[in-house]
């Protein structure tokens, strides 16, 4: 960038001003090289100064940690956590009967289990364990439902809720979203003008309305589609607009995808004589998922984030789990507590997610260099 | 894109097959006892009426009614909290057989709603509640006030003819549930809560300092509130609204909870020995056992005990018994006679 | 299926290797079955509503509705005097353009001659006014009380959603440029500060965010009676916020127009500078000219007219605060949501759309002698702003349909009217096919402007 002279260049012993270089120097170049960098620095540091302080007295200072009843919290200023700790189980599993709720937990080790081991690298290409992996949903599922033929009593889906519920709607949202997502976006590029257009129509109409005039269409209107005595569950029911929902935009990222995959590798494998579906799922669509498995995770985190709208169709997941516990007349006026926990866990599932996908982003990326 | 309207596609053609059955006398009725469990439409949560426990029991003067039709049934109950705009959907579509949620019966709703009100089991009308230190001591007094009512109820309509025919300006402030209305009301969102006077007892009983707030006389609104079942199966409703009858008899009669086994076999009351089947064929006419209405008042007792047990009082609500004691007392509770 | 046959007489090769045949068949087929499966739907509906004896189709909307809505303002409804207004104001426009062309033509500007600009002033403004003023009147506005019908329920609840989207969207564009700078500031802690705040507010669900700011804030708020006061001007307490409101005085309406004048006026001015510049070099003053002609006029005529707007202040009647402006606590709370929630998407996006402009580009600029703040506006944000609005579109539509979580919190937007509505009325399937309707028409709407304005900007890179 320089167009000094190579005999301009001062020798090498001298070496940069001192200011520059080593902590003091960092502090001059990066927050106090400019006047008004000068003041942006002081009142930044300010600011963060003034929110952790306040923020340490109430959470931690003037907080109350232990007890579990809410007398235990009168006449301090900070805040209160034994609303948090006294209703720990139904922040995670909603109103899941009591004697029951080793089912969830039992359903959250099969998954924490099969995800260690995914660390060995040998155990990850067994056959046996991709089969645990396919198979473990309907485990999961018959845990935590209750299956007669097994000996665990069912339990009724309303009685799901929590951080569980929030995880249900999410996973088999996205799972079930993304093959549909894929038709979808398939035919959205498909030349047959027909099939075509129901699917741009499809793809257009959900995404141009709010995710809870879905939920209302499937929660409300859905039951009068079906003939009377045909009952579709009420957590069902808004799992199916999640996933109505979650399938057209699941199109859209597949196709960003299907666009990044250059059109002579489908007519190259056309000229081989492949099939169309042979050539899409042996050629073109490895390529195209590969392109956009960040943006999907992204869309993942996306639809977590959007789960918790089901709270206005009358569910208790996470978010509707902290309305019920703030409509406790005795935990009354715990609102901070309350929202800044839940917040936290969303942050923690979202946060982590987002951070997987950049590593995946980057591991991409180098890939194809 | 093909994929999924083959599934579609298979889905509605085992509907389609599924929805061929031949219809019997009561569909509702049939549903039910293949079923085993009566699925009954209640409120989210309103002390006393229909509330869950701490370990998750449904409680209240609703809930006792669901369980004796599901006992005079002999079936098991299932409940379904709905809030205010879930239960007319949740009931034209079959998702609840029985609505007993202090719904109140109104032509419109007899019509265009599609359904049928199988009786009344509460008068009660509707009233307003404020801050005792706010000084008001009439509905008159409330020109210019905030009101928090919950949306899509009789409330909601009944407070802009009150306010309109006094002359009175309001500013309505709607929430989904009653918890949320009585949550904004609580911290000073609102001047006034109003709704059913028995709701407003209720909800003051569930505030952190219920002697605080008082409720105003007037009562600007009759608010009969009943069971109400999807219009078109009459057997149905009519076995709702003698499940319903018979518990008022039961108390006219001095049929108790402790009393009624012995009754049915001692008594020399012939009505009481229809109702209680031991002559006459009423159970069998209604589609049930003979013995349904001993189940029933075996299960939740008489009305007057119903009553006292979870709104009377004894309890937080401390509500009178008032247009709902029987009209030999001086209420208007009639139910026709077992004939 | 006689399709097929004719299909059969034109096609020599009918065999399911012929992918035309294959086309055709499957196209067929996946008609068939949506047709079979909404044919389905429509029926079980209809039996389903008829046997319960349920209302349906669209004349409920005429009913009196009787309940009340919190948040009303007056909604225009057209009269028959509108479509002549409208169709003035688009032969004027259509004037003042071949005017513009035959002039550019002509190789000179409107802005170099006072008579071409009286002229376009005529064909813009005073053509649709004299037509305002023949027609009587174009619309009436209505406001929304319990007498009212549900339809015009349902259109106060549209235009809340309006209200609500606009001002959001306008707010998270402010915060999401200031965050999405600050992201790149050469200020290591105001970068880090920015991300911070990206990081903790777009990975939180919007509506416990929403929910944050309404429950957990504006409702622990001091109560009426110990509302928080500045000198009787500015008052908050839990029932929102109450600032002085300005009611125009009859003068009003005069110094609108004068000011409005002034726009166009400077407008004409800016056009002609850079016509003056492109054609022979010379830069001609801009700042000061403007300032003086936006801020002299109006202000002449404001003086001359005394003032005409009056400050209503808020006072305490009886149970609340009545006159001023009264944002209400559940607007607020959308508000403060919604921008911040969508101010840090915008933030991201501004942010990457700055970075995608190569840094070879600000580095001629600077090579050609282009200083600071040049570079930025002259350089950088152009090509920036062509990365940044296709994602901006999106985020505006998030913006507009996220104000339907106003349900949530009893601020009374289409949804949640329609709620009620639904619920008084029982018509599920109307009220729910308007409201998705209605936002759907609001979408493409936006993405159909946004994609010109798109096009426009491509214009600009050759």
């Amino acid at each position: 960038m320089s167009g000094e002279i190579i005999g301009a260049v001062p020798p090498l012993e001298a070496g940069p001003p001192k200011m520059n270089i080593g902590v003091v120097g960092w502090i001059r170049m990066n927050l106090f090289n400019t006047w008004y960098n000068s003041i942006l620095t002081v009142l930044s540091l300010s600011l963060i100064y003034y929110t952790v302080t306040s923020l340490l007295n109430w959470g931690v200072r003037l907080a109350r940690f232990t007890g579990v009843k809410p007398e235990d919290c009168q006449g301090i200023d900070g805040a209160c956590w034994p609303v948090i700790s006294d209703n720990w189980a139904f922040f995670m599993v909603g109103t899941y009967p009591y004697e029951l709720r080793w089912r969830p937990l039992m359903a959250l080790l099969v998954v924490v289990a099969l995800i260690m081991l995914a660390v060995w690298p040998r155990i990850r290409r067994m056959r046996l364990y991709q089969l645990a992996w396919l198979v473990s949903p309907i485990v999961i599922f018959i845990i935590i439902k209750g299956s007669d033929t097994f000996g665990l009593s069912q339990v009724d889906t309303r009685h799901w809720g929590g951080v569980m519920l929030t995880v249900i709607l999410s996973v088999v949202g996205i799972v079930f979203a993304f093959p549909i997502g894929l038709m979808l976006a398939l035919g959205r590029r498909s030349r047959m003008p027909v099939i075509n257009i129901l699917c741009v129509g499809y793809i257009e109409m959900i995404r141009g309305v709010p995710l809870i005039t879905v939920l209302f269409m499937s929660s409300i209107m859905l039951p009068l589609f079906f003939p009377e005595g045909f009952n579709l569950d009420k957590v069902l029911r808004a799992q199916i607009g999640i996933i109505m929902f979650a399938a057209a935009y699941q199109a859209e990222v597949v196709r960003g995808g299907l666009q990044g995959v250059d059109r002579g590798q489908e007519e190259a494998a056309m000229a081989l004589g492949l099939s169309y579906w042979q050539s899409m799922v042996l050629i073109v669509l490895p390529q195209a998922l590969k392109i956009v498995i960040p943006t999907m995770v992204s869309s993942a985190i996306s639809l977590l984030k959007d789960t918790s709208l089901v709270v206005i169709i009358g569910l208790f997941d996470l978010l509707g789990i902290a309305n019920l516990v703030l409509a406790n007349p005795i935990w009354l006026g715990k609102m901070f507590e309350t929202y800044v926990f839940v917040a936290a866990i969303y942050w923690v599932m979202c946060f982590s997610m987002s951070r997987y996908a950049r590593r995946l982003e980057i591991r991409f990326s180098a890939g194809d260099r | 894109m093909k994929i999924r309207i083959c599934i579609i596609a298979a889905v509605f053609a085992l509907v389609a097959v599924g929805s061929g059955q031949a219809l019997a006398a009561s569909p509702t009725l049939d549903s039910i006892k293949s079923r085993g469990a009566l699925k009954c439409g209640i409120t989210t949560a309103l002390a006393g009426f229909a509330f869950a426990d701490k370990r998750g029991v449904w409680r209240g003067f609703d809930v006792d009614f669901c369980r004796a039709l599901a006992a005079a049934l002999g079936v098991k109950v299932k409940f379904i909290p709905t809030n205010a705009k879930e239960r007319f959907p949740a009931l034209q579509s079959g998702e609840v057989d029985v609505l007993f949620r202090n719904t109140t019966w109104t032509l419109s709703r007899d019509t265009r709603l599609g359904f049928d009100f199988a009786g009344v089991n509460y008068y009660d009308g509707q009233g307003f509640m404020v801050r005792k230190d706010s000084g008001i001591k009439s509905a008159k007094d409330l020109d210019g006030a905030t009101v928090c009512v919950n949306a899509g109820t009789t409330t909601e309509l009944n407070l802009g003819d009150y306010f309109r025919s006094n002359g009175m300006k309001y500013k309505a402030v709607v929430y989904e549930t009653g918890t949320e209305v009585r949550q904004a009301y609580e911290a000073g969102r609102c001047d006034v809560h109003t709704t059913d006077a028995s709701g407003l007892a209720a909800q003051r009983s569930a505030m952190k300092v219920p002697g605080d707030h008082i409720i105003l006389p007037e009562i600007i609104s009759k608010e009969p509130l009943g069971p109400a079942v999807r219009h078109g199966d009459n057997e149905w409703g009519d076995i709702v609204r003698w499940v319903l009858n018979a518990i008022i008899i039961a108390e006219e009669k001095g049929l108790t909870q402790g009393n009624v086994s012995r009754m049915a076999i001692s008594t020399k009351d012939p009505e009481v020995q229809r109702l209680l089947g031991k002559t006459g064929s009423v159970g069998d006419d209604l589609g049930l056992d003979p013995d349904w209405a001993l189940k029933a008042i075996r299960k939740i007792g008489n009305y007057g005990e119903v009553f006292e047990r979870n709104i009377g009082k004894k309890t937080p609500l401390a509500l009178a018994r008032g247009l709902n004691q029987l009209w030999s007392k001086g209420g208007i509770l009639y139910a026709p006679p077992v004939r | 299926m006689t399709e097929l046959t004719q299909e059969q007489g034109k096609v020599q090769l009918i065999s399911w290797r012929n992918p035309a045949v294959r086309s055709v068949v499957y196209q067929i087929v996946s008609v068939v079955l949506v047709g079979f499966a909404a044919y389905t739907i429509f029926q079980n509906t209809v039996a389903n509503l008829t046997k319960r004896g349920i209302a349906s189709g669209f004349s409920f909307l005429n009913i009196e509705s009787g309940f009340a809505i919190s948040e009303v303002m007056p909604v225009p409804m057209l009269e028959p005097g509108f479509v002549s207004f409208i169709s003035s104001i688009f032969l004027g426009l259509i004037a003042a353009f071949v005017l513009h062309k035959w002039v550019t033509r002509k190789g000179k500007t409107v802005g170099g001659d006072y008579r071409l600009v009286l002229l376009t002033i005529f064909f813009i403004f005073v053509v649709p006014a004299i037509t305002y003023l023949l027609t009587n009147h174009i619309f009436v506005t209505e406001t929304y009380s319990e007498a009212s019908s549900y339809g015009l329920g349902l259109v106060t609840g549209v235009f809340n959603t309006i209200k609500m989207s606009i001002l959001g969207c306008i707010l998270a564009t402010i915060i999401g440029f200031f965050v999405g700078i600050a992201r790149l500031s050469s200020n290591w802690l105001v970068a880090k500060l920015a991300e911070t705040y990206v990081e903790i507010i777009r990975n939180i669900p919007v509506l416990l965010q929403i929910f944050f700011w309404y429950f957990a804030v504006i409702r622990t708020l001091p109560m009426v009676r110990e509302s928080i006061n500045f000198f009787d001007v500015f008052i908050i307490n839990n029932r929102g916020i109450y600032l002085p409101d300005p009611t125009p005085l009859p003068g009003f309406h005069p110094f609108l127009i004068a000011l409005f004048v002034a726009c166009v006026g400077v407008y004409f001015r800016l056009r002609h500078v850079k016509a003056v510049q492109d054609l022979t070099g010379r830069q001609l003053p801009v700042l000061f000219p403007s300032i003086a002609i936006l801020i002299v006029f109006p202000g002449l005529v404001w003086m001359g007219l005394g003032a005409p707007v009056e400050l209503s202040y808020p006072k305490l009647t009886g149970f609340n605060f009545t006159g001023g402006l009264n944002p209400s606590p559940e607007y607020a709370a959308m508000l403060m949501g919604l921008s911040i929630y969508h101010g840090s998407q915008i933030a991201e996006i501004v942010r990457s759309g700055i970075q995608a402009v190569s840094t070879g580009q600000k580095e001629a600029a600077r090579a050609l002698g282009l200083r600071g703040g040049f570079v930025m506006r002259l350089v950088v944000i152009p090509q920036a702003m062509r990365v940044i609005i296709p994602p901006l579109t999106s985020q505006y539509l998030g913006v507009t349909k996220n104000s339907s979580l106003g349900v949530a919190i009893g601020f009374p937007e289409l949804v949640s009217v329609g709620g009620t509505i639904l619920n008084q009325s029982g018509q599920a399937i109307e009220i729910i096919g308007i409201t998705m309707a209605v936002y759907l028409a609001a979408s493409l709407m936006i993405s159909v402007f946004m994609n010109w304005y798109n096009e426009k900007m491509k214009l600009v890179e050759r």
